[in-house]
């Protein structure tokens, strides 16, 4: 594998960037990687990044100051942690850090209301509704790559939801 | 089983069988499960990481499609063997660096396989030959509800199944599609495809998935929304996408074979010229002959050839495979030749 940057060196780097939501697995060859990094540091540092995520909303300093110190009472992980290697410690982080978390998955994912399998409910389902709510997103994408000009994604999108419909029917 | 006996086994997505499988190598599920009240692995300690191995495998063991399955503890194994089960899809290459307290399982026939303390507790992914994901979400997700039963799963109804990155969290779910678009490579058309489908929040990777490049014209296209989406609709919103990008490959594939037929015809048979008769070969020159073979396969340009076999070419001939084969440790340099030697037999038979 040669390194992404130049296309010349063998890629020894493995690094993962975060830009907007989206996270880009980096391939790079030490000299570019000493580069990178310094210019990442410079201008944001990783852990700007994911705190550029997880502060989305803007809050205030002294807010700011609170989600720094809030700590996982079972795991110990604080959020400052968290914004370090941007990985939760465990399961009950998501309560102790659920105020900064809910949009911060929003922003991820477009939601963060979970609607697929339940473990304590493995049996029941709930297609019908899940598919409804499926038809209703891709609509509203459909809007609003219309909105942005974007014909390319719209075809693509109009096609998915007769693909759906057609299925419906079927 | 052990390592070695995987070696004479053709794994089950290598088989060319399946529904598009002109186009579609594999399909691939995956889902990110961890355990309720023990850190997720990067924030746990050795006991409780240990925990983790001993709870899930006794687990497995009671689920009924994983009973014939084998646990390897990857820090029991040596550096060629964990990248023989890299190179087989079995387990990431992730999984492969920093071994201690990390396990995975194999399925017989290698449809299933479970990774132990990877990035979360458990990562449990199926691999079906051909344009299958539906197939394989409902093995996957029978092996789940089973699991379910034994194990204390991290999940909150709000955000659906816990994972140690907020990327996978929801659903926990991960569906790819390794494709072969040599037509879209050709035509240079993958670029605009690429685009088109980062815009729609899904991810491109190259044949080894996380981390690597695309090579020798295979994309692997993966869902990045895990919340919010239920499975179903996940696994329908990558079919909509694939079902669009088979139909481009197949156009690109009929115009080039209307414009330019004597071109593509002499590209595909020098490749299996060069296969068939040279010394010494590049992993990277193999999988890129490799491809234009099969495309040449797939349009009746070379006949005889199973598709099965060409499939498997690309596993064996990759560097712990040729070694395992071999059972001694290669040089680049002496892996070269093994590989041209390998690929020589296997096609001059036909
Ligand atoms: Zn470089
Ligand atoms: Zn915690």
């Amino acid at each position: 594998m040669l390194c992404d940057i130049c296309g010349k060196n063998p890629a020894t780097v493995h690094l993962t960037e975060i830009i907007d939501e989206q996270m880009n697995e980096l391939h790079l060859c030490e000299d570019c990687a000493r580069n990178k990094s310094a210019a990442m540091e410079q201008q944001f540092g990783l852990s700007d990044l994911l705190a550029g995520m997880a502060d989305f909303g803007k809050p205030s300093a002294a807010e700011k100051e609170e989600a720094v110190n809030a700590k996982c009472p079972a795991c110990g992980l604080t959020y400052a942690d968290f914004k370090k290697v941007g990985r939760l410690g465990c399961g009950e982080c998501y309560n102790a850090f659920r105020g900064y978390l809910a949009p911060l998955l929003k922003r991820i994912h477009g939601s963060n209301q979970h609607i697929g399998k339940n473990p304590s409910k493995v049996k029941t389902s709930s297609r019908m509704y899940k598919k409804k709510a499926n038809l209703e997103d891709l609509r509203n994408q459909l809007q609003q790559a219309i909105q942005k000009e974007a014909f390319e994604e719209a075809a693509r999108l109009r096609d998915m939801i007769k693909e759906i419909e057609r299925k419906k029917e079927s | 089983m052990q390592i070695n006996d995987l070696l004479n086994h053709t794994s089950e997505w290598l088989k060319g069988t399946g529904p598009n499988s002109d186009i579609v190598i594999s399909s691939r599920i995956r889902l990110a499960r961890n355990l309720n009240k023990i850190p997720f692995p990067h924030w746990a300690d050795k006991g409780q990481l240990d925990e983790v191995v001993n709870t899930v495998s006794a687990a497995v063991a009671k689920v009924s499609l994983l009973k014939k399955s084998t646990l390897f503890e990857l820090a029991k194994l040596d550096s060629i063997d964990k990248q023989f089960l890299v190179e087989r899809h079995l387990m990431s290459i992730e999984h492969a660096q920093k071994t201690e307290h990390k396990a995975v399982l194999v399925s017989e026939e290698e449809i299933i396989s479970v990774m132990i303390n990877e990035e979360d507790h458990l990562r449990i992914q199926l691999m079906q030959s051909g344009f299958n994901l539906f197939e394989a979400w409902n093995i996957i997700n029978a092996v789940d509800d089973d699991l379910a039963k034994l194990l204390d799963y991290a999940f909150l109804p709000d955000f659906g199944y816990l994972t140690a990155c907020p990327t996978n969290t929801g659903t926990g779910m991960r569906g790819s599609v390794m494709l072969h678009l040599p037509a879209l490579v050709m035509s240079r058309q993958i670029e605009r495809v690429l685009a088109a489908i980062a815009k729609l929040s899904f991810t491109t990777r190259g044949l080894y998935g996380e981390g690597t490049q695309a090579s020798g014209n295979f994309f692997q296209i993966s869902n990045q929304v895990s919340l919010g989406h239920s499975e179903n609709e996940i696994i329908e919103n990558i079919n909509g996408l694939i079902r669009q990008i088979i139909e481009q490959e197949t156009q690109a594939r009929e115009i080039m074979l209307s414009k330019s037929k004597e071109v593509l015809e002499d590209r595909i048979n020098r490749s299996l010229g060069i296969l068939k008769s040279a010394r010494i070969i590049t992993s990277q020159e193999t999988i890129e002959l490799l491809s234009m073979i099969r495309l040449g396969s797939d349009l009746g340009m070379i006949r005889g050839i199973d598709r099965r076999i060409i499939n498997e070419l690309f596993i064996t001939t990759q560097p712990a495979h040729l070694q395992k084969l071999e059972n001694k440790k290669l040089s680049s340099q002496d892996r070269d030749l093994k590989r041209a030697e390998l690929i020589r037999n296997k096609l001059n038979l036909i």
